[in-house]
């Protein structure tokens, strides 16, 4: 307390701006730490069959590489925190850099010469002899050490550089790379996207044999994205987004019909010229799509945090297979998921009043309760749900561990959506899912969107406005509850299985970070959410984009939220609503308090 | 309704908050067209009778009764659709909602949808400031704003009886004169009010009659103006200590 005191009367009286050597030495230590530990933990290992640009760098080094960036572009750079910034003057901020990846590179080589020395593989199996070879590029512990501290110390200095040059720079430079490493990593599906239109040769010329880009690849998409970011528009994201709410209701109800049209258009022909994998891929997002905007529903606009959620996943799931499964241990009507036939409406309606008397159970206890207490509850009633399916009690109804196989394919008419063609499954997952938005679009506007809203911002109130707290919660628990049951038909259409452990806790939190990631209460957000966390990193059971980072998935999802937190609490595609509560509220006020004061004066004149 | 039938009644009421007796053998009567208000101290009990009107908390014996019909036991939802609404203490807006959102959550309950307009028209022409706040977060507005769109809030519920908690609360001087100015309005244009206060001489400025709660018990019941006289209220709240 008193020391950070003190640095702040030492900055006032001091205007050159010193280079801080206690910070400068803390990012330096931290970056070596989180370097053996990403090191140790084998992302490194894992990650090096990843290749980014053939031959020399992988995803396994790119795993590293970036911790003395940022760190030395933190350790220069005075948290904003403490006051409006300071004119960058450059040698503090390079030399701070500099200095802290040179620390970090430091700690990394003793710990490469660590595990040389002494031989973890038995305790912990990824630090032995394979690490200490990858991470010495086979030329000797003293080369290899020397390299990584330079290295490093380069590295630093770079991202001590991101402050001192103009935005513009950093711009295309941050587009520059970020282009290489999104196309290096999206290689599958260029890949499936230009065999798709016939231009095989295109990704056969950027993709090297052994994948990757090639040295000349990488520099055009470099150069490319650079050049991208350099002509881009100085305006954030989010000021584009507030721009476009103050344009004329007309031009702007065009634009996002324009928007739609084109999005419709693309989940219409996008699939046609993808190959098996990425339809896969976009199946299971739509399938956490589904579940993200009935989450969101319950958590982002009642603010209901709910960790159960996935307890009406398995209901749906589980009742879609006994109504259509052969195999349904004790009563097999043996219905069809056909939409042109009464059976798939059936199946369809059985599943949505089961997720509702589901979310009535789960519901009426707990919503008198409140935060904590809910939160707590719902986490136990989503447990008891699935061991209640695994017990001896229901196994002769629902298969117990052994679950219910066979599950038939869904069809529409004669057409089979069998649950193998990822293809068929993603559009009619994205049936459910464009009905789906809409719904909830429409209820984010209705009265009990309004009342849910209302809930969460202030209950006491709420309740003294006339509204039945209780039953407006429970309300938003059915309707979420829906949501996921859907999700859950389609799932075990789609998988053709449902065992007790495809429910697990792990879901609903899984669900409840996409919510959070994405943006709380906004429906584009949960979209957003979903294609990062599901698609790129991979869910619970489903591998993503990036497989190999498959074991180390939660450590990314724990990263990712606490970064989150820390520095975009609102989530990567707010409403505009949260993201003013979250960064403009104090400001705001303060402006129209001094206009107000200004117009009182102008009168008083 | 004539002037003189109460359209809100306390009958002996006892409230417990489990084994803490907070309200006792409370007894009050407010006839439609007066502003009544109820002084007392931190932890008299104030807000705790408001609870106990809307229905947030229930009587362990005695009525509550409104348009002499018993209401206890009914929930919040009923009571106010009976028409009695509350501006709580310290405003207490929806403030991440837009200004018009919180105005229409205050009708929330109204069947007669197709009148809202008209109700905010009314509101307007009461506060035209709120009117060009609408769009605006009700979190960013001034003190004196927020007032004005919680007064709104629950004028948008059309009530018969409006309940204000502590309406000076946190309100600069100046605010709280022109507070009390537009609830003497909203009296005048024939809603009841029923004030909890303890700034005791300002209430009693514009009420009709007062109640004076000690530790949840009324001690005292009279007009404004011999309770403004009386020599033990005036020690008692109005800052002569002996």
């Amino acid at each position: 307390m008193t020391q950070s005191l003190e640095r702040s009367v030492d900055v006032e009286e001091l205007p050159p701006n010193p280079v801080d050597w206690s910070r400068v030495q803390k990012w330096g230590a931290l970056g070596g730490l989180t370097m053996s530990f990403v090191a140790a933990i084998g992302m490194v290992t894992a990650l090096d069959a990843r290749i980014i640009i053939s031959p020399w760098l992988t995803m396994g080094f790119v795993s590293v590489g970036w911790i003395p960036l940022v760190y030395g572009s933190i350790a220069g750079n005075e948290p904003s925190e403490q006051g409006p910034a300071r004119a960058v003057e450059g040698e503090r901020e390079l030399v701070s850099g500099l200095v802290a990846g040179l620390l970090s590179g430091l700690f990394f080589a003793l710990f490469i010469v660590l595990i040389d020395a002494v031989d973890f593989t038995d305790i912990f199996g990824r630090l032995g002899p394979r690490l200490v070879e990858l991470l010495t590029f086979g030329k000797g512990l003293a080369a290899a050490s020397a390299m990584w501290i330079i290295g490093s110390g380069l590295l630093g200095l770079a991202g001590g550089a991101v402050s001192v040059v103009p935005r513009k720079v950093r711009k295309a430079l941050a587009y520059g790379i970020a282009g290489v490493l999104l196309v290096a990593l999206m290689e599958i599906i260029v890949t499936d996207i230009t065999q798709g239109l016939r231009i095989e040769f295109l990704s056969d010329w950027i993709y090297a044999l052994n994948g990757g880009l090639t040295n000349q690849s990488a520099l055009v998409v470099g150069l490319l994205s650079a050049v991208l970011g350099w002509r881009s528009s100085d305006q954030t994201l989010t000021e584009r987004r507030q721009a476009r709410m103050q344009l004329d209701p007309d031009v702007r109800f065009r634009k996002n019909a324009i928007a739609i049209a084109i999005t419709i258009l693309a989940v219409i022909f996008l699939p046609m010229i993808l190959g098996g994998l990425t339809n896969e891929l976009l199946a299971n997002v739509g399938l956490f799509v589904l579940m993200g905007l009935g989450l969101n529903i319950v958590v982002g606009s009642a603010g209901l945090l709910d960790l159960g959620y996935v307890a009406f996943f398995a209901v749906g799931a589980y009742l879609t297979a006994v109504l259509t499964s052969p195999f349904s241990p004790s009563w097999a009507p043996e219905l069809t998921l056909n939409f042109l036939s009464w059976e798939g409406w059936v199946i369809l309606g059985i599943v949505l009043i089961a997720a509702a008397l589901a979310g009535i159970f789960v519901g009426t206890p707990v919503v008198r309760l409140r935060g904590d207490y809910l939160a707590i509850v719902t986490l136990g009633f989503g447990e008891i749900i699935r061991i209640l399916f695994l017990s001896d009690w229901f196994a002769p109804y629902f298969g117990g561990a052994q679950g219910i196989t066979q599950i038939p394919s869904a069809a529409l008419g004669p057409v089979e959506i069998r649950g193998t063609s990822s293809q068929a499954m993603f559009y009619l997952i994205s049936v459910f899912v464009g009905i789906a938005i809409y719904v909830a679009w429409r209820l984010q506007r209705s009265r009990a969107g309004r009342a849910w809203t209302a809930l969460r911002e202030d209950e006491d109130v709420a309740e003294a406005m006339g509204i039945n707290t209780a039953a407006i919660k429970l309300t938003a628990f059915v309707t979420g509850a829906m949501f996921a049951s859907m999700a859950g038909m389609l799932f075990a259409v789609k998988v053709g299985s449902v065992f007790p452990n495809s429910f697990k806790l792990l879901v609903s939190i899984v669900i409840l970070v996409i919510v959070i990631v994405g943006g709380m209460g906004s429906i584009p957000g949960v979209i957003v959410g979903a294609v990062v966390l599901i698609g790129i990193l991979g869910g619970p059971t489903q591998p993503g984009l990036l497989q190999e980072f498959g074991e180390f998935k939660l450590l990314v999802y724990g990263v990712i939220l606490v970064v989150m937190m820390l520095k975009r609490p609102e989530g990567l595609w707010p409403s505009l609503r949260r993201q003013r509560e979250l960064h403009q509220d104090e400001i705001g006020q303060d402006a129209w308090l001094q206009l107000e004061q200004g117009a009182a004066e102008g009168t008083d004149s | 309704m004539s002037e003189n039938t109460p359209v809100l009644e306390f009958r002996g009421v006892n409230v417990h908050y489990g084994p803490v007796h907070v309200l006792k053998d409370m007894n009050v009567s407010i006839n439609a067209g007066e502003l009544v208000c109820l002084l007392g101290g931190n932890a008299s009990g104030k807000t705790t009778t408001l609870k106990t009107i809307l229905g947030m908390v229930h009587p362990s014996s005695g009525d509550v009764v409104i348009d002499g019909d018993v209401v206890t036991g009914e929930t919040t939802a009923q009571i106010v659709s009976r028409g009695v609404t509350m501006v709580p203490e310290n405003r207490r807006l929806f403030k991440r909602m837009t200004v018009k959102e919180n105005l229409e959550i205050g009708a929330y309950l109204r069947t007669d949808r197709d009148q809202l307009d008209a109700e905010m028209d009314h509101i307007f022409e009461m506060f035209p400031r709120v009117k060009e706040r609408l769009s605006q977060k009700a979190g960013t507005l001034s003190g004196g704003e927020q007032q004005m769109v919680a007064v709104g809030r629950a004028l948008m519920a059309k009530p018969k009886v409006l309940l204000m908690d502590e309406p000076s609360m946190g309100l600069a001087p100046v605010l709280v004169q022109q507070n009390f100015d537009i609830i003497e309005r909203i009296n005048n244009e024939g809603v009841t009010v029923f004030m909890v206060e303890q700034n005791a001489n300002m209430a009693l400025s514009i009420a009709d009659r007062g109640y004076v709660l000690l530790t949840g018990r009324i001690v005292l019941d009279d007009t404004a103006s011999d309770l403004l006289a009386n020599e033990d209220l005036r020690k008692a709240y109005l800052g002569e200590v002996d």
